[in-house]
């Protein structure tokens, strides 16, 4: 290259130094971007290395025994599961109609802009709460205030097995409702999300025609929000399934397998939350592998969230 | 500018060499088989139709194109008789010696100072810093607006003036060259003329290389004009491929091209 | 023909009960957080005062005096802050490699795949990960429970969002300012730290600021690797040794059957939700001046 005279840029050619603090740069940039892959391998291997003995030991039985008993050393994960997919997917049925219904009243033109938006702040403000204060909330206030009505429902409906018991507490039902709580924020902000992203022409195509506010959001608008409404329905799958202290704290942490609601139960989170700190032999190995299978359960739905909510990208 | 510069710059010495020039995105080719030489000191424009590759002839000459990952260029580059695509080379130091001015102007969001004083500083400048942001924005014809809020930000000024800003920026790191890809298509009228107005007296210091859709710009500003066209090509990159028509002194290009397809584009026949 | 409004006509009626119906939804949803920052005001503010703020927690016991939750709050705050130490330079220089070097590789959308799973990942994971990997071993100086495996597993918990608004924030920033930098000789590195990255701290500072807030509140990590302790975190090992955190006193003592300590966690929850609520507030407040301006 040409060189100049009295050339007062110095740096005209870089030095070595400059050099090394770019090609540094990247890779440090580089090094940190995997970090994540790092931890999720890592993650996953302490996970699965852990629980290799007691996989050894039960193998797929762990799944569908429910004795879990630290005295006798005999585990099996059956109640813990149940809870699991009992509160999560109990919650979700509560939530999605809530969620959904928020969105829709939060992004249609029913009440002034200035209240719509407050109310999403507030949703997003419960998202905010921690969940122990939920737990403490739910302990003390929201337990003791729902019993009479678990209580006539047992009354009432005691012949169907998910009511059959007399409530006295802690229990899975209480457990879902904290869950509604907890994943409500998730549902709302995702569906307002995907409801905003919904193109205005459809809109006013449906009420050029002549159709009613409601006939537009159940023919036009829900049908194009679709795929990422029900990617943030499995992200909140996900959520609810992994949540531990509300959940743990209003449970009853019972290993005893009942069918009830109504009666004391455990989810996985709730019992590695329990159990993990002070157990010792293969008690270890076990919640590890219900930490396994909790990890498995939580990862397939995320990751088929995330493929809900890459369609819906694609769509416009 | 010293003097000594000026004095030891021969006249009609080739600064840039396009040797052969194939440039491709991905598997298409954007434009290809240019050869074309760039005279020092001189104002050099390249005109033609949309999607005719001049902007990516231009982003070829300081690697800009190196910020596009499936952008691939065969054939050579000389800059005074280097080769730019030697694998040796560092794009950052052909950057800091042909600077760019582009079409939409981008101030940084830091004060009208600091936007002069950034670049002059990241290439080691061991002067005077004050007066070279004076004279950097005295060249480029921005002073007056500028001189009594140097520390408000870029932002303030007009979208004319923030273009001219850009202009300082690139001339107070001193390149040897100045590439501007449509440096006025966002601007109005009258700013329009400032600019022009600057490269005349820019290239009195500097080889000038513009990318203009304007032909009466080109007319204006250049001393000599590469005309391109685009084909239309199966399977090429939008579906056009450009090449190089036709290289020569601004007003043959414009009385007397000797390309059929040069005499259309000039006489507004198509483009 | 008659154009007027029909209220009692089917569609409009159905029209109505529907739209009351979602209006019913969206109070629903709104009431837990009334509640519950209503009953945390009435029974924990009821108790602030300064030595509450400054006391050490009494064991559990069937005692009237449950003395203060002084540790916890810095406790929260330390252990917070090593999670924010360790989870920032990474999440942002990761953030970075995702935005501004490889936008669309190979690499960046498996890296963009990761961030998005491992934000899903449970928090108890985490916190048994990190037990795993930290706290059985004792390979951080033999020590077992501590501050600093807290630290680690919330920044576990952290590192996703602080990704996740590095490389959005980063995103939104003009490809023209790139260029501009660029075109006048300067290296990636300057590009980045000095026009690229100042350019995108607004939302880069508020997206980690929630997820400071966020991790704050968090139990599930910290319960066997921080554990918690009835003691100020002093000397020079404070940090290898287990640490008490307002969200695991909460946990620990809603758990108790005396009412002293249970008033305790409430006050606790107070103190732990003002903290989180305003900081939540201030930073939304602050990124939408920003945006305005």
């Amino acid at each position: 290259m040409s060189e100049r005279k009295n050339d007062q840029f110095q740096r005209r050619n870089r030095p070595p130094s400059e050099k090394i603090i770019d090609i540094g740069f990247k890779n440090l940039a580089i090094a940190m971007a995997s970090m994540v892959a790092v931890i999720l391998f890592g993650i996953l291997l302490v996970i699965f290395l852990g629980s290799i003995e007691s996989m050894g030991r039960y193998g797929l039985r762990f799944l569908v025994t429910s004795d879990w008993n630290p005295v006798t050393d005999d585990y099996g994960a059956f109640t813990a599961i149940y809870g699991t997919i009992v509160t999560s997917v109990a919650s979700l049925m509560i939530a999605v109609p809530l969620g959904v219904g928020t969105a829709i009243f939060i992004t249609e033109n029913i009440i002034p802009q200035n209240i719509r938006e407050l109310i999403g702040i507030m949703v997003e403000l419960l998202a905010a709460i921690p969940s122990v204060v939920l737990g403490l909330w739910a302990i003390f206030v929201m337990e003791p205030f729902i019993r009479p009505f678990l209580t006539s429902l047992n009354n009432s409906y005691s012949w169907i097995p998910f009511l059959s018991t007399e409530p006295v507490g802690p229990a899975l039902a209480p457990a879902i409702l904290i869950l509604v709580v907890m994943i409500l924020p998730i549902i709302t902000a995702i569906s307002r999300d995907s409801l905003n992203q919904v193109p205005a022409k459809l809109r006013e195509a449906a009420y050029g025609i002549g159709a009613t506010r409601w006939s537009t959001i159940f023919n036009v608008i829900l049908p194009a929000a679709i795929s990422g409404i029900t990617g943030g329905v499995l992200l909140a799958l996900g959520r609810a399934m992994g949540e531990t202290m509300a959940v743990t704290m209003i449970i009853g942490n019972s290993n005893n397998f009942s069918l009830s609601l109504l009666a004391p139960g455990n989810t996985i989170a709730a019992m590695l939350a329990n159990q993990f700190g002070e157990a010792d032999g293969s008690q270890v190995s076990s919640l590890m592998f219900a930490a396994f299978i909790l990890m498995i359960l939580t990862l397939s739905v995320n990751i088929f969230a995330q493929w809900m909510v890459k369609r819906l990208s694609l769509k416009y | 500018m010293d003097k000594s510069k000026q004095v030891c710059k021969p006249q009609n010495k080739t600064t840039i060499s396009l040797q052969n020039v194939t440039i491709s995105y991905g598997k298409f080719e954007a434009v290809r088989n240019v050869y074309c030489d760039i005279q020092k000191g001189k104002v050099t424009s390249l005109i033609g139709p949309s999607g005719c590759g001049k902007s990516t002839i231009l982003r070829a000459i300081n690697r800009m194109n190196d910020l596009i990952p499936s952008c691939s260029l065969n054939g050579r580059v000389l800059f005074e008789g280097a080769d730019l695509y030697d694998p040796r080379i560092d794009p950052v130091e052909v950057r800091r010696r042909i600077g760019m001015v582009f079409q939409q102007p981008n101030p940084f969001p830091k004060s009208i100072y600091e936007n002069i004083a950034f670049g002059a500083r990241i290439n080691g400048y061991k002067g005077d810093m004050d007066q070279l942001v004076e004279s950097s924005l005295r060249q480029a014809a921005v002073w007056d607006e500028c001189k009594d809020k140097l520390n408000d930000s870029g932002y303030s000024l007009s979208g004319g003036q923030q273009q001219r800003l850009c202009i300082a920026r690139t001339i107070a790191i001193e390149p040897e060259v100045i590439l501007m890809d449509e440096p006025c298509s966002a601007l109005d009228p009258i700013s329009t003329l400032k600019i022009e107005e600057t490269m005349h007296e820019l290239k009195k210091n500097f080889t000038i290389i513009i990318v203009t859709h304007n032909m009466q710009q080109a007319l204006r500003v250049s001393d000599m004009t590469a005309f391109y066209n685009a084909e239309i090509k199966e399977g090429a990159a939008g579906g056009k491929c450009g090449y190089l028509v036709e290289f020569n002194d601004t007003d043959k290009i414009f009385n007397s091209p000797v390309q059929k397809a040069t005499q259309d584009y000039i006489s507004g026949r198509f483009g | 023909m008659n154009l007027f409004y029909k209220h009692t006509s089917r569609r409009n009626l159905s029209n109505t009960i529907l739209t009351l119906i979602t209006g019913l939804f969206a109070t629903l949803a709104v009431l837990p957080l009334i509640l519950v920052i209503l009953y945390v005001l009435i029974k924990g503010a009821s108790q602030i005062n300064i030595n509450l703020l400054t006391q050490l927690p009494e064991p559990p016991g069937d005692d009237l005096n449950s003395g203060g939750i002084g540790n916890a709050v810095i406790g929260t705050f330390v252990v917070t802050g090593i999670g924010a130490l360790i989870a920032i330079p990474i999440g942002v220089g990761g953030g970075i490699y995702l935005a501004e070097y490889s936008r669309n590789g190979p690499f960046s959308k498996f890296i963009r795949f990761g961030t998005n799973v491992l934000s899903g990942v449970p928090s108890i994971i985490a916190g048994v990960f990190v037990y795993g990997v930290i706290v059985s071993t004792k390979v951080i100086f033999g020590s077992n429970f501590s501050g600093l495996a807290g630290g680690i597993a919330l920044s576990i918990l952290m590192l996703p969002t602080v990704i996740k608004t590095t490389d959005e924030g980063l995103k939104l920033v003009s490809d023209e300012l790139r260029k501009g930098a660029l075109g006048i000789g300067a290296s990636k590195f300057i590009t980045i730290t000095r026009i690229t990255l100042p350019a995108a701290l607004t939302p880069i500072a508020t997206g980690i600021v929630l997820a400071l807030a966020r991790a704050a509140g968090e139990t599930a990590p910290l319960i066997f690797t921080a554990l918690f302790s009835f003691y100020w975190a002093e000397g020079s090992e404070a940090l290898l040794e287990p640490i008490a955190t307002l969200s695991v006193l909460i946990y620990n003592f809603a758990l108790e059957p005396y009412e002293a300590q249970n008033k305790l966690a409430w006050a606790a929850s107070f103190v732990l939700v003002l903290i989180i609520l305003t900081t939540n507030i201030i930073s939304r407040f602050i990124s939408k001046y920003a945006s305005s301006k």
